[in-house]
């Protein structure tokens, strides 16, 4: 994980990224631009998912279906994600095929046609997205919830928008939104894996430093207040199952409270793995909320979910209620466990707990490529690649009195929203 | 002949080079395969004490006895199983399936003897404490709710209802609300002496740890542990393909989008036409964008986010599946679209342009599959379940490369009939938008 990592800048502005290594003939090629939907205003929520999607529907070179054809052709992997702060691109391959990826990817930085005709058929099939969503209680409960803690900040909206948005947005809409965010000046090129760094820069140049590199126009974002009091809010639906959701404001991933509530969480709920290409994850039957919760019988599970983000995001724990048991008992037995941690701090053997488990995470994880250069990347939209590498340093540099403090700021029950799904038996 | 494109180093691939394979006294299994690159291990293997061998009315039960292993042994309660394993970043688990015990775990390499220890003490000794029979029993029955909630779940478990009419294949290895509350601990004790045996068990160890240590190590933990006297007897019925096409929908309240499953069987996995059919199936409904169907259903009509073909190919038999995910109101239009796809798929052969993608796919991922220890361990357990040789993955490329447009029709034809399908949808047919 601390191999040497190489970082240039092309002259129109793109960021390149390199890392070698040579343990199996395969390459992973990532391209992210700084656009998800916290680019994204009321009345377009949505876009930038949906312009994901339709920079698979071609080019005058490489025309619809020809791109994942010639990925899938030569055994890669490839797929493309949006989220709160990023879209980002990727391709897989034998090592011997990277030229593929590059031509395709530079190519629909700048080339893509938005066809009218494929943004139509391309919105029944986001809408559908959004459906299929939309079946799990916990994707409405936790859409409430984004909406109730951010009054004004973008970060309230699904980044799948909102049904309303999907319903108008055009074509001109989405192209406009392409020529502004993917351009050179706003993205990143990231590649792990079986090459050498300065014939890989070289080809690199000679796909991308043709694009114009455009300054992309600023956000603004209006940041909102910490709540004073508690938001409670309740989703119905059918079903037999309960889940209470505690949501707290989280720290920006570039602060030192991001790595402080990265211990807390994982002493509450269990280690999160930064692992999203295999690796697995750790059971958490040993955290500090599974043994007051499921042990006791009042729960069926709790996890906890904290993610890097450029603006202060959320800090979920989600806790699927027993059958038997009321939510409100959960409540209090949960309130009582953060409380320990905000009287008193929690022990240095829980923080070196916490380190050995980020530390075998990120070997296990490391064992893919698609890993590594995903975490090249990522790192990068919201801080910079030294983040992934200072991880595990971050964490062990807690000390239990840092992390009282950090508890007492970042987890008090007054600035939280409360939401529970509640269930409606027998509703047909 | 292997062809220009598929340039890859076959003797990179596992085999019978690099896998080392034994068989302890008792009758364990042991698979291995060094990689020093990674400072980890991967566990993958499994016993075959599958749901198949669940009483009907107490369906699930070889599920429940999985998960119940780890709450407790003779020798470590639940929380010092937990606190061994968490506390060094190691991860254990079991689950059961149709005709085994899984069971899957990782963990840093100096740490593999702790995890071994913890692996042989759940599976030998287990002691199913009361108390947490029913706190699983409680979890069980949660994520069952939750499953008759899910129109994807609902769907899939009716047409293997439907598909499979009396045979294990057809009922869920999670059992049903009223079966798990039928079981109790002795029914738990019982399967466990029953069914757990070494001479049906298999481990596949793969990563920073050369065979002969890793053979030591599981000789040491479990070379006491011996077989019940009486050997082990299955009788399945035989599994018949659709008579006609049976259409069937699950309504689930309040559900904006409805899931549909189509399909009838598919070939064994020992079956001689199985790769041309696997090959046939990725050209049907995964290469590219979710291959035929993805296009006519996706991409065109513009009806679902995914639509997708699988080919399921077990001991016993096999199933053919077209699912996707719809509106309401698009159901039957998703379905006639399939429906097209799988009549030309059955009448015509496919293009050599699309047999060559599909070939090329084949050959060209799997460097990409077994890049980590886990992927290797998937790949030899397969070798060891299906009786594949251990050259097989040296042998594959020239399999795939022989299969001809014919093979495939032919596949297609012995199995998938248009006119005789299994239909099932589940969601909110009755408020569609």
């Amino acid at each position: 994980m601390v191999d040497k990592i190489n970082s240039f800048t092309l002259t129109n502005g793109l960021k390149v990224l390199l890392k070698e290594i040579h343990s199996s003939p395969i390459i992973s090629h990532w391209v992210w631009y700084r656009v998800g939907s916290r680019n994204e205003v009321e009345g377009k929520t949505g876009i930038s998912h949906w312009a994901e999607h339709m920079q698979f529907k071609g080019t005058p070179k490489f025309p619809q279906g020809v791109l994942d054809r010639a990925i899938s052709r030569d055994g890669g992997m490839w797929n493309a994600f949006t989220h709160l702060d990023w879209t980002t691109f990727f391709e897989t391959v034998p090592a011997e095929k990277i030229n593929l990826p590059l031509e395709l990817e530079s190519d629909r930085m700048n080339n893509s046609i938005y066809d009218p005709l494929e943004v139509e058929s391309e919105r029944t099939v986001i809408i559908s997205e959004r459906e299929g969503n939309e079946n799990e209680p916990l994707f409405r409960l936790e859409e409430a919830i984004q909406l109730a803690a951010f009054k004004f900040h973008p970060y309230r909206n699904e980044v799948l928008g909102s049904i309303a948005d999907l319903q108008s947005i055009q074509r001109d809409d989405l192209f406009n939104h392409y020529k502004t965010y993917y351009n050179p000046q706003n993205a990143v090129v990231a590649v792990a894996g079986d090459f050498e760094t300065e014939k890989m820069l070289e080809l690199i140049k000679d796909r991308y430093t043709d694009i114009p590199g455009n300054p992309v126009p600023k956000t603004t974002i209006r940041i909102d207040q910490i709540l004073h009091q508690e938001e409670q809010i309740e989703v119905h639906g059918p079903g037999e199952t309960t889940y209470l959701e505690l949501t707290w404001r989280a720290p920006a991933a570039n602060s030192d409270d991001f790595f402080a509530l990265t211990v807390l969480d994982s002493y509450l709920t269990g280690p999160t793995s930064l692992n999203m290409f295999g690796g697995g994850g750790i059971s958490n039957k040993t955290s500090r909320l599974y043994k007051s919760l499921v042990e006791k019988e009042l729960a069926v599970s709790v996890v906890g979910s904290l993610q890097a983000t450029i603006d202060p995001f959320l800090y979920n724990i989600t806790i699927t209620v027993r059958p038997d048991r009321r939510w409100q008992d959960v409540l209090s037995t949960v309130d009582a466990e953060i409380d320990k941690i905000l009287q008193s701090p929690i022990s240095q053997s829980d923080i070196d707990r916490a380190v050995k488990q980020a530390r075998a995470l990120f070997t296990y994880g490391s064992e893919n490529i698609t890993n590594q250069a995903f975490w090249l990347g990522y790192s990068e939209m919201f801080d910079d690649y030294e983040w992934f590498l200072n991880y595990v340093d971050h964490l062990k540099s807690s000390t239990p009195s840092r992390l009282l403090e950090a508890a007492q700021r970042l987890l008090p029950s007054n600035t939280r929203v409360r939401g529970v799904f509640l269930p409606e038996r027998g509703e047909a | 002949m292997i062809n220009h494109s598929h340039k890859i180093n076959i003797k990179s691939l596992p085999g019978s080079h690099d896998i080392s394979r034994k068989v302890l006294p008792n009758g364990i299994t042991l698979l291995a395969r060094s990689n020093f690159q990674s400072a980890s291990v991967v566990l993958s293997g499994y016993i075959g004490a599958g749901s198949l061998f669940d009483p009907k009315e107490k369906l699930g039960l070889a599920h429940f006895t999985s998960l119940a292993l780890m709450r407790g042994t003779k020798n470590r309660d639940f929380q010092q199983i937990f606190e061994n394993l968490e506390s060094i970043g190691a991860s254990l688990g079991f689950g059961a399936s149709v005709h085994n015990t899984n069971l899957g775990g990782r963990c840093l390499a100096d740490d593999l003897p702790l995890v071994v220890d913890i692996l042989s003490d759940c599976i030998v000794n287990p002691i199913f404490p009361e108390g947490y029979i029913e706190k699983l029993r409680a979890q069980l029955m949660t994520s069952l709710a939750i499953r008759a909630q899910d129109t994807a779940e609902m769907a899939s478990l009716e047409f293997d209802k439907l598909l499979f009419e009396n045979h294990p294949y057809g009922l869920p290895e999670d059992g049903y609300p009223e079966t798990i509350r039928e079981i109790s601990r002795t029914d738990l004790l019982q399967f466990h002496s029953n069914y757990y045996r070494p001479d049906n068990m298999v481990i596949v160890i793969v990563g920073a740890i050369d065979h002969e240590s890793a053979f030591d190590l599981f000789e040491k933990t479990f070379g006491q542990w011996q077989n019940p006297l009486s050997p082990l007897k299955v009788q399945l019925s035989p599994v018949v393909p659709p008579k006609e096409t049976i259409q069937q929908h699950i309504e689930l309240p309040g559900k904006s989008q409805s899931d549909l499953v189509m399909g009838t069987l598919g070939p064994r996995r020992h079956a001689p036409e199985y790769l041309a059919a696997s090959i046939g199936n990725n050209i049907l409904g995964q290469f590219g964008m979710m291959g035929r169907i993805g296009d006519s259903v996706r991409e065109k009509a513009g009806l679902a986010y995914y639509a997708s073909t699988s080919l399921n190919a077990w001991i016993e038999a096999g199933s053919w599946e077209v699912s996707a995910g719809v509106n309401p109101s698009n159901i039957n239009k998703a379905a006639d679209l399939i429906i097209k796809e799988l009549e030309r798929f059955s009448s015509e052969p496919v293009s050599q342009g699309e047999l060559e993608d599909s070939k090329s796919n084949f050959i060209g991922r799997l460097p990409l599959s077994l890049e980590s220890n886990s992927g290797v361990a998937n790949a030899v357990l397969n070798l060891e379940r299906f009786n594949l040789g251990l050259d097989y993955l040296q042998r594959y490329p020239s399999l795939i490369e022989a299969i001809t447009p014919e093979d495939i029709l032919k596949a297609a034809k012995k199995y998938i009939d248009p006119q005789k399908l299994i239909i099932v949808s589940a969601g909110s047919q009755k408020m569609s938008k």
